[in-house]
């Protein structure tokens, strides 16, 4: 009995000295096997009477039960300490940086077609597209601007010969529409177009989004009503917008629209020439001379068409203070916008 | 049209000030783009008269003058100015003045004491440039303010006027805007008939009665030669931007601006015989006042004399009629042309004069006489002189008679969508100074002889607007679409292939769409651009027929700019003729490569870009076109194109038609661009890859997979592609994926073969493929590349 308690004890500092899970297993095996020290144990109860096995067995069952706890636990102890020396082996520092190829950015302008697109989708207007090289018909005569119009000195045309030019405006996309559609008809027309005019200002080419709404019923508190609303969400700001008269060989009443500035908010900065608003955009109630063009019967359907200049937008939005910008291609500035 | 605040008001005078008077012009239409002070701020300057020049002892060009400020002693000045002369009068800054940017002091000028300074325009902000002292008429006396004298606390005011409000191109016109809009009693505009002092007539004959209604003529004799403009006509004429060029083009300026009457002054010893209105001829050709000579386009209208053409009717005088510092007799012109006859004439010709701006747009029939009567009191007051009756031509026929347009309450209210009384209808209607007559549904109206621009009830719709008030007008909720607008599953949006590029790391571009005709012809020989007739330069001058062309110039620009891994793309036109010379304008997208295939880090060993990424990026463009049912409708072909490499480059194949090309930019255009050599490109059509398919469902297989890696050797130039598809046709049926893992060429393999490695997933719909069945089924592949290619399992 002395002898098992002995041996008990001892194995347990083995054990717990033991800090490697192999020389442990070698523990097991030397006082659990097959051949260990506790087989060998259970072995001498047949030497043993019959009244003193009992005791003798529980007392060896006893002592190869502490061995057994001990060794289980240094085991976990072991397996403990491995599991966190591998923790700290495998650390990374998670501050350097991850492995990536560098996203590329939508232009400015492409961005702010999108977002004026995504705006009037949700009221069912769809985006419609049109040649960039026009006939003189389509981008002058069917919108009321014939030859001899003096609007036609303000377009500044680019011309392949007397009959095909640039478009000046995205403004025949509307005539195209009419043409092959019958109202009721909700479109946006975004898109290239070009004027021979170069300066600080004035890119020969730039970018326009049109719009169209012809129904049954459609009048100038529409008209009102949408681009106010268009022009508050797409600069996200409550702004005051104003419209006042203005001509358009196209629409009849025509309107220009003005925000109040969104640099100065209205009080007064070189950007509005200090007068404390901006003009944004161009619209009107479609002209009768337009409707008869597309034979489109001007007494049952009233419509609105109107254009804005995408750069201006751009610029106003994104703080973009140079308008050739937009046409150098220097990734510098293209990578501004996220 | 530029015209002073202090002009306008004294035709119409309202209440409100400067600002809120601007405020409703641009409201009612009138935009008043800028309002500026006629001078620039300054005090301390008087009328001072030089009494006395003297040279100056230590300068040749300087010069000290004594002038006369009204004080007791005048003061000693020195000047440089070429026309400081005695009895000259100009505006004097007294010490201590303040002028824009600089206080005047007592100082020393080499050495000669100057207590003030003599001024020119210019340094009082009254004009842009001068070339000496500002001369001041005789009748101001020194001592006088100068800014008092000159009325300078004024303001002009730029009015963007639209094109159909011709009528407002006067300040006449602007201020009966103004008495509508405030409903004030403005000036009228009438002129007292100046009786003729002589019987003096010059024939006029108006053959063109249609393009020239009215013509008005009237011979003033013997006028002073030596008379000036009075200043107050000078400065109301500076302030709309006129430059005073002696009282005879003055005094037609002013009354252009003043009626809106464009007039012309002929000198009238140098017409010959009588005045003819008529279209020019075949061959005539006429200098102008401007100095240039132009032929003349049959039809245009001409005022002519015996000799020929005299002056483009409406739009230019010519050179030999005109008028000079030796002119004593006048003929002159006050006409009526009809709009259609002058509209886009003097654009044909290049011109744009202030004449032709008016009469194209319209001017009033009814003007004529009351403008010359004007001008004719004008010039007696300030010239002398004697007058002759006025000779008068008019066809009435031929004067235009204002249409007289329904107004139909409900179309209004339609077009509004608000209701009206009819009595703020007729009054608007009748401040704007039309006729109108009551009937059921509305109104019959008839505009006044200078609106041109009425002819519609839509236009009478604007009217009303306008005068009511935009701002006014109703807002109606937006009332949404009805109807769901039908969305293609199988469509594919631009944005999307846009956004695949993006997250490649390609940085969309744009770039002009007309690009240099030299740089262009380098990169696509092969094409021919279309030409603009009126390119804005030279470097803009021709369509693209390439996308390459600007994304290679993006390319140059960028690395210019230290920037060393460049992903580029853009999406748009180009434009080429087909065979039948008809344009062709073809949506494309483009990108280009250069650079290390993934941006420097840490955590990747930097490789340099080379086709299979080129071709990586342009298969997931295309990944819509690649579902599994459809892969073989795009096929990847050897191409030649002049601006790709010829071993790297190839040609996009769907439906059996090319849709586009990538590759490597071939060294010798990479030199004549100034461009490093591995720079990919490519360019597909838009149009095929926006079209998709709509997902299909296909069981799953309930049986295991399998895989079996096979290596063989082909001869170098066998293609991968061969391989691939003679397995494929091969393990039909069974194979359900081919992965080409490995390509290797080099040590333990045969010169002129390489390793092709490849992976095939074997599955069988309806049972477990047994082992027996995939070695036979391998055998078989191997056996049929063999056959057709000449493999051999690597290794034997």
């Amino acid at each position: 009995m002395e002898q098992l308690t002995t041996i008990a004890s001892s194995a347990e500092e083995e054990i717990a000295s033991c800090c490697e899970l192999k020389a442990l297993e070698q523990l097991r095996v030397n006082y659990l096997g097959k051949r260990g020290v506790f087989t060998e144990q259970m072995k001498g109860l047949g030497k043993l009477s019959p009244e003193e096995r009992p005791a003798a067995g529980q007392a060896i069952n006893s002592a190869k039960k502490r061995v057994q706890l001990a060794l289980e636990a240094q085991k976990e102890r072991l397996n403990q300490v491995a599991l966190t020396a591998r923790l700290s082996r495998e650390s990374l520092d998670i501050t350097l940086p991850g492995r990536r190829e560098a996203e590329g950015r939508l232009h400015p302008v492409a961005r702010t077609i999108e977002r004026i697109e995504a705006l009037f989708s949700r009221l069912g207007f769809r985006s419609e597209e049109g040649p960039e090289i026009e006939d003189d018909f389509h981008n002058f005569e069917a919108l009321n601007i014939p030859e001899s119009h003096p609007a036609r000195a303000m377009h500044d045309t680019f011309y392949f010969d007397q009959h095909t030019l640039l478009r000046t405006h995205t403004s025949p996309v509307q005539v195209r529409v009419m043409e092959q559609e019958a109202p009721p008809l909700r479109i946006i027309a975004p898109g290239r177009v070009y004027r021979c005019d170069s300066d600080l200002t004035h890119t020969p080419m730039f970018h326009q989004v049109e719009g169209l709404y012809v129904d049954e019923d459609v009048a100038f508190p529409d008209l009102k009503g949408i681009l106010d609303q268009f022009l508050r969400h797409f600069f996200e700001r409550d702004l005051k917008v104003r419209f006042r008269p203005s001509y358009f060989p196209f629409t009849e009443p025509s309107a220009e629209v003005d925000i109040e500035c969104v640099i100065c908010s209205g009080k007064g900065c070189r950007v509005c020439s200090h007068t404390g608003w901006i003009e944004i955009l161009g619209c009107g109630m479609v002209h009768p001379k337009v409707f008869d063009m597309a034979k489109i019967d001007k007494e049952r359907f009233t419509g609105f068409a109107f254009g804005m200049g995408v750069e201006r937008l751009a610029m106003l939005r994104y703080g973009v203070n140079d308008l050739r910008l937009f046409f150098e291609s220097d990734l510098r500035f293209l990578r501004q916008f996220r | 049209m530029r015209l002073s605040e202090a002009w306008l008001r004294s035709w119409c005078n309202p209440q409100a000030d400067r600002q809120q008077l601007a405020h409703q012009l641009t409201m009612a239409g009138l935009e008043v783009e800028a309002i500026e002070p006629v001078a620039a701020e300054f005090s301390g300057v008087v009328v001072g008269e030089i009494i006395a020049v003297e040279p100056h002892p230590n300068a040749d060009k300087l010069r000290v003058c004594t002038v006369n400020v009204g004080e007791k002693e005048p003061l000693s000045i020195v000047c440089g100015a070429p026309n400081a002369a005695v009895g000259l009068r100009a505006p004097t800054a007294l010490v201590g003045a303040r002028l824009p940017g600089i206080k005047i002091k007592k100082s020393k000028l080499r050495g000669v004491d100057s207590s003030g300074m003599l001024c020119s325009a210019s340094e009082l902000g009254l004009t842009e440039s001068a070339s000496g002292l500002m001369e001041l008429p005789l009748a101001l006396s020194p001592g006088e303010d100068f800014r008092t004298a000159l009325a300078l606390d004024d303001y002009a005011f730029e009015i963007g006027l639209t094109p159909n409000r011709g009528d407002c191109l006067s300040v006449a016109g602007v201020a009966r805007e103004v008495g509508v809009i405030q409903r004030l009693a403005v000036e009228a505009v009438t002129a007292n008939p100046v009786a003729a002092t002589i019987t003096d007539s010059f024939a006029v004959t108006v053959i063109n009665s249609a393009a020239c209604p009215r013509y008005l003529g009237r011979v003033i004799r013997g006028i002073n030669r030596d008379a000036t403009t009075p200043l107050w006509m000078q400065e109301r004429l500076r302030r709309s931007n006129l430059r005073s060029l002696g009282p005879l083009v003055d005094v037609t300026n002013y009354v252009m601006l003043e009626l809106g009457q464009p007039m012309h002054a002929f000198d009238l010893d140098r017409l010959q015989g009588g005045i003819t209105v008529r279209n020019a001829k075949e061959g005539e050709r006429l200098e102008l006042l401007n100095e240039s000579e132009i032929n003349l386009t049959p039809g245009s209208l001409l005022i002519a004399d015996e000799s020929g053409p005299l002056a483009l009717a409406g739009i230019m005088g010519g050179e030999r009629s005109g008028i000079s510092a030796t002119t004593t007799n006048l003929f002159l012109e006050s006409a009526f042309f009809a709009p259609e006859a002058i509209a886009g004439r003097a654009r044909s010709y290049g011109l744009h004069t202030d004449a032709s701006h008016r009469y194209e747009r319209g001017v009033s029939p009814e003007l004529p006489a009351v403008a010359m009567e004007r001008a004719t009191a004008l010039l007696l007051e300030i010239c002398g002189g004697e007058v002759g009756p006025v000779i008068a031509c008019s066809s009435e026929n031929d004067l235009p008679t204002p249409p007289t347009i329904s107004l139909r309450r409900q179309r209004l209210e339609k077009l509004l969508g608000m209701t009206l009384d009819d009595g703020e209808v007729t009054d608007i209607l009748q401040r704007l100074e039309l006729q109108l007559q009551s009937v059921d549904t509305g109104w019959e109206v008839t505009p006044p002889p200078f609106r041109f621009d009425l002819s519609l009830e839509e236009d009478l719709v604007e009217e009303i607007a306008r005068i009511v008030g935009y701002d006014t007008l109703p807002v109606r909720p937006i009332r949404s679409a009805q109807e769901i607008e039908a969305q293609p599953e199988a469509h594919t949006d631009k944005g999307e292939l846009r956004r695949i590029l993006t997250g490649q790391g390609y940085q969309e571009i744009i770039s002009y769409s007309f690009v240099d005709p030299k740089w262009q012809q380098k990169i696509a020989p092969e094409r021919e651009g279309i030409v603009l007739s009126n390119p804005i330069s030279a470097d803009l001058s021709v369509m693209r027929t390439t996308l390459w062309s600007g994304l290679l110039q993006a390319l140059a620009y960028n690395l210019n700019r230290q920037q060393s891994r460049l992903r580029l793309f853009e999406t748009g036109l180009c434009f080429v003729r087909d065979s039948g010379g008809e344009i062709v304008q073809e949506e494309r997208i483009s990108g280009v490569l250069y650079g290390t295939s993934l941006p420097e880090q840490w955590a990747v060993t930097a490789k340099e870009v080379d086709f299979y990424d080129l071709k990586g990026d342009v298969e997931r463009l295309l990944q819509h076109l690649l579902s599994p049912a459809e892969r073989v409708e795009i096929d990847f072909r050897v191409a030649s194109l002049p601006a790709l490499h010829p071993g790297q480059a190839a040609a996009v194949i769907y439906q059996e038609r090319v849709i586009g090309h990538l590759g490597m930019i071939h060294p010798q255009l990479a030199t004549q661009l100034d461009l490093p050599p591995r720079v990919f490109l490519f360019e597909l059509q838009l149009a095929p890859l926006l079209m998709g398919t709509v997902p299909r469902f296909t069981a799953i297989s309930s049986f295991p997979s399998l895989r079996r890696d096979i290596a063989i050797t082909v001869k170098s130039e066998i293609s991968a592609d061969k391989v691939v598809k003679c397995i494929e046709t091969t393990a039909e049926g069974l194979l359900v994926e081919l992965k080409l893992f490995d390509v290797y060429a080099g040590e333990h393999i045969d010169s002129g073969r390489k390793s092709i490695a490849l992976g095939l997933t074997l599955q069988a719909e309806s049972r477990t493929l047994t082992d027996d069945e995939v070695e036979a089924l391998i055998a078989r592949v191997l056996k049929q590349l063999e056959q057709e290619l000449g493999a051999n399992l690597r290794g034997e």
